[in-house]
């Protein structure tokens, strides 16, 4: 019954992973852009979090929409500026510059935060409430509202991608740039959207682990961006679906790894990632795959 | 064209001549040696706070120089190298334990950190720039959680390091001053060599055009794998250097040796100094303490600005510091290309030539 439950709550921390990634996938996906800084992006929503709510006292809920905005015009700028400086001048200076701001923004939470952990202040009766089936297992209500949010927002993305306007500028921008500038996409402007929706994901991502668990400075890249990393690769790169699977499959391995020897959570689910860089380097659910 | 042809006729030599460098390579070889020379002398001259502060700056110049051979010559982004550096603590440490000497563990360290890259290389050759940069992260996180449950090495709260306790602690830095001065002119001296060498032609082949490479029959997975092993053996070596000079080994993301901020400090030093030159990772090694000492009493500041110089220069200067003064006063300190001298044309002749490299 212990197994049955490490399943079952595994599967539940998949969505979160999902969320994790699916940001991370998408900037992948459209601009070929690997940002490092994807996991402290995370956190730094977090963080915005919990200084919106403690500033203004608004209800937690409330404050995500707030948070979700805020990220996603962040994540424009950001595009416009910065990141598409860098997707010019070439990959390398793509990398050094995602990484910099990881270490520039890990640091600067640390200078002004502290590393002490910190939490959402929501109240016991969100966080806390479950229900059991059977006598052995207990499934949070958070958890399981982290998990349909998930799968809302993949929902989501994938309506908007392959049904919206902007959603087919951005797969002929990711398609070929050249071709969808002669057609009259301005391409820096479509990839500005895509940044917003990204880490508009992000922010979700930030805020639900927030109430899972208590974040700190060094979460974003310990926790969120090598998890999100670890889903993408298992899942296989460019499918969404693929995404929340592999983020299932990281979370069934590390509540198995834990369900062994408690300290071995992490290192189950890096088990079953490093088996599939060998024997499905291309993930489980590549394009090339289904051809 | 016809200047080349009047200078043929003029001096009447027609033989066309590469060299490794326009100027004479001799000087800078001289210039080299004095330098190793002062800097090995500089324990008798000042005192033991200094010679600390050099020697953290002698272990990022290794770490430097071997990020610059990943990331500047072989294409490989790494973000993982906390992994070796890490594991070389570890290995100054473990035979430490058996009784062996510190100092003897460090060939140990740079050896074993080198073993240990053959199997990683296994699952990550595959991937490509920002792929392989995670995923070399994600693998050095692996490295740690394995490493944190082994308890007869400290497990999760680390060790300190036995074997040279008693020692006059003048004397101690002085010989830690030295080991980690030996690391580094070696990690330094192998990248040059190295780039010398046949490798560092097939490097330079496939920076220019990696398909053209792969198509005329160059061994491309070999020659980053060789790249990758000794880069895995320098950092090995820097952390070893770093395990003696703390007397203790710390694992942990923060502040331990397997914290992703010792890739951070080899990686922007690189970027500000220029990367893809020798010089450039000593240069921005310079950069780097500089920005270390000044603002050291503000916790972590110097890592944000290191990473927002790091970030400017990789955007807006992307030669670096060395690359820009390269382009203006033509210098090379450590020749690795070559120089294509037209007919008749001397050394310390001023005139224009084609430049090739």
């Amino acid at each position: 019954m212990a197994w049955v439950n490490a399943v079952i709550q595994g599967i539940l921390t998949g969505g979160l992973y999902a969320l994790f990634a699916c940001g991370l996938s998408l900037l992948f996906g459209v601009m070929k852009v690997v940002n490092l800084a994807h996991g402290d992006l995370a956190t730094v929503a977090g963080y915005v979090g919990v200084g919106i709510v403690a500033a203004t006292h608004m209800p937690f809920l409330w404050s995500v929409p707030l948070v979700v905005l805020v990220m996603a015009v962040l994540g424009y700028a950001l595009q416009r500026t910065v990141i598409q400086a860098a997707i010019s001048r070439g990959e390398l200076t793509t990398l050094i510059v995602t990484f910099g701001l990881s270490i520039v923004i890990e640091n600067g939470l640390l200078q002004f935060f502290t590393s002490n952990t910190r939490g959402q202040a929501i109240g016991d009766s969100f966080t806390t409430a479950s229900f059991s089936i059977g006598s052995q297992i207990q499934i949070a209500w958070l958890n399981v509202f982290i998990f349909v949010l998930a799968v809302v927002v993949l929902l989501a993305l994938q309506y908007f991608l392959s049904g919206s306007k902007y959603g087919r500028l951005i797969r002929a921008v990711a398609d070929d740039r050249e071709a969808a500038q002669l057609s009259g996409a301005d391409y820096r402007h479509v990839f500005g959207i895509a940044a917003a929706i990204a880490f508009g994901t992000v922010a979700l991502a930030g805020m639900s682990y927030g109430l899972t668990t208590t974040i700190d400075p060094t979460t974003g890249t310990d926790t969120i961006l090598l998890f999100a990393f670890a889903a993408v690769v298992i899942g296989g790169l460019g499918s969404l679906w693929g995404t929340l699977l592999g983020g299932i499959i990281l979370g069934v391995a590390q509540q198995i790894g834990a369900q062994i020897n408690i300290s071995y959570e992490q290192l189950g689910g890096y088990v079953i990632f490093l088996l599939v860089l060998v024997v499905w380097p291309q993930g489980l659910t590549s394009r090339r795959a289904q051809s | 064209m016809t200047a080349m042809a009047e200078g043929t006729v003029r001096s009447g030599q027609n033989e066309l001549k590469v060299t490794r460098s326009r100027r004479n390579v001799a000087w800078s070889g001289l210039g080299a040696i004095v330098v190793i020379v002062v800097l090995f002398l500089f324990p008798y001259y000042i005192g033991p706070g200094t010679l600390g502060i050099m020697v953290q700056a002698l272990i990022v110049l290794t770490l430097a120089s071997m990020w610059n051979l990943l990331a500047g010559y072989a294409g490989l982004v790494s973000v993982g190298q906390q992994a070796f550096f890490g594991l070389g603590a570890y290995f100054v440490l473990i035979p430490a334990m058996h009784g062996i000497s510190p100092w003897l563990g460090l060939p140990i360290a740079a050896i074993a950190a080198a073993a240990c890259a053959l199997p990683l290389w296994w699952l990550v050759s595959r991937l490509r720039t920002g792929y392989f940069a995670i995923a070399t992260w994600v693998l050095a996180s692996a490295v740690m959680l394995v490493i944190e449950q082994i308890q007869s090495i400290g497990g999760g709260t680390g060790m300190p390091l036995p074997g040279l306790t008693g020692m006059d602690p003048a004397v101690l830095t002085a010989d830690t001053y030295w080991a980690g001065l030996t690391v580094a002119v070696l990690a330094i001296g192998s990248v040059y060599f190295l780039l010398r060498s046949r490798v560092g032609l097939v490097l330079t082949a496939i920076r220019d055009d990696e398909r053209a490479a792969r198509s005329s029959g160059v061994r491309v997975g070999r020659a980053r794998l060789l790249v990758f092993i000794v880069a895995a053996g320098g950092c090995g070596a820097a952390g070893g250097v770093l395990a003696i000079q703390q007397l203790q080994v710390v694992p942990g993301t923060s502040g331990g040796v397997f914290s992703v901020q010792w890739t951070a400090e080899m990686a922007f030093a690189v970027i500000i100094g220029g990367i893809g030159t020798i010089e450039g990772p000593i240069l921005g090694t310079a950069v780097y303490m500089v920005l270390q000492q000044t603002l050291q009493s503000y916790n972590a500041w110097y890592l944000i600005a290191l990473g927002l110089v790091a970030i400017s220069i990789a955007l807006f200067a992307r030669r670096g510091l060395w690359g820009t003064l390269d382009e203006k006063l033509n210098i090379r300190l450590f020749p690795t290309g070559y120089y294509l001298w037209g007919p008749g044309e001397r050394r310390g002749r001023r005139r224009k030539a084609a430049h090739a490299e």
